[in-house]
C-alpha cells in the first residue's frame, strides 16, 4: 500500500486553494540501474478529485510527472469543513484515496 | 498448506465482495494511451484530436528560465478564457512529451501548478483545448544544467 498522500485545502473568499503531495516513485520507464537493466515504468496515471464526494476534476498523468507529485488548484464555491477527496491509480494499477476537511 | 490456501481463498472472496460493494470505484474516463504513447508533441496533439494551433496571450505558462535540476521542475499552466476543455503541459524533448492532461470542470478554476521532469533543456508549452475544437498555447524555453536521467 503506498504512503498517505498529504492534502491541504485552504478556505476564503467562497473558494479554497487545494494543495496536494502524493507519495510515488514516478518511474519513467527509461532510467537504467547500475547493471545497466532498465527500471520499469511505473507511475500515477490518473488522479481525480471529490468535493463533498462530486467529481470536480480528473488528470491523466504521463512518466513526465515529478516523483512524488504535487499539486495545486483552486476550488470554486468552498468553504470551511467541507471534504475534498483525492483518488490516483497508477499503471500497475494500484490505487490511493485521501480525504482532508478544509480549514 | 491448507490453511494457506482457504486463506487465500477468503481473501480473493473478500475482494470478490468488496469489488461488488462497489468500494473501488473505477475512475470515470479510461487513460488515454495513444497520447501518452506519443513521441511527439503533433503526434500527441492529434491523439487527442486538438484543431488549429495557434499561440494566445490568454494562456499562461509559469516556469524558471534555467532549471538546476531537470528532474523536478515547477510549472504553473492556465487561461482566463471561457469555454477550455481540457489543460495540457507537454515537453517537448522528453521521450514521453504529454506531461499532464486536466479536464476542467466549473468548479474548479483553469489553473495548475505541478512539478515536472525534463529530460533536457527544451521548450515547454501550455496547450488549451477549447470546446469549439481550437488549440492555444504558451510557450516557454527551459534551459537545463542538470538533466533528469530519462523523463
Amino acid at each position: 500500500m503506498a504512503d498517505p498522500m498529504r492534502i491541504r485545502a485552504q478556505a476564503g473568499g467562497g473558494k479554497a486553494t487545494v494543495r496536494i503531495l502524493m507519495a510515488h516513485e514516478m518511474e519513467s520507464g527509461q532510467r537504467k540501474d547500475e547493471a545497466g537493466r532498465i527500471a520499469p515504468a511505473w507511475f500515477i496515471q490518473e488522479v481525480s478529485v471529490t468535493h463533498n464526494g462530486k467529481p470536480v476534476l480528473s488528470a491523466e498523468w504521463g512518466p513526465g510527472v515529478s516523483k512524488n507529485p504535487y499539486l495545486q488548484f483552486v476550488l470554486k464555491d468552498a468553504r470551511v469543513g467541507d471534504t475534498v477527496g483525492v483518488q490516483w491509480r497508477d499503471n500497475r494499477g494500484e490505487t490511493r484515496s485521501d480525504q482532508a476537511t478544509m480549514a | 498448506m491448507a490453511s494457506r490456501r482457504q486463506a487465500l481463498g477468503h481473501a480473493l472472496a473478500l475482494a470478490g465482495l468488496l469489488a461488488g460493494a462497489g468500494l473501488f470505484p473505477r475512475l470515470a474516463q479510461a487513460y488515454s494511451e495513444q497520447a501518452f504513447g506519443a513521441r511527439t508533441l503533433q503526434d500527441a496533439l492529434a491523439a487527442l484530436g486538438a484543431g488549429a494551433l495557434s499561440e494566445s496571450g490568454d494562456v499562461t505558462l509559469s516556469g524558471p528560465d534555467i532549471a538546476e535540476n531537470g528532474a523536478v521542475v515547477a510549472f504553473g499552466i492556465g487561461t482566463a478564457l471561457p469555454g477550455v476543455s481540457r489543460l495540457l503541459l507537454m515537453v517537448e524533448k522528453n521521450p514521453v512529451p504529454l506531461v499532464a492532461l486536466f479536464q476542467v470542470s466549473p468548479s474548479v478554476e483553469p489553473a495548475f501548478s505541478l512539478r515536472a521532469k525534463l529530460a533536457q533543456s527544451s521548450a515547454v508549452y501550455a496547450v488549451a483545448l477549447m470546446d469549439d475544437g481550437r488549440a492555444l498555447y504558451a510557450r516557454r524555453e527551459v534551459r537545463v544544467t542538470l538533466g533528469s536521467c530519462g523523463a
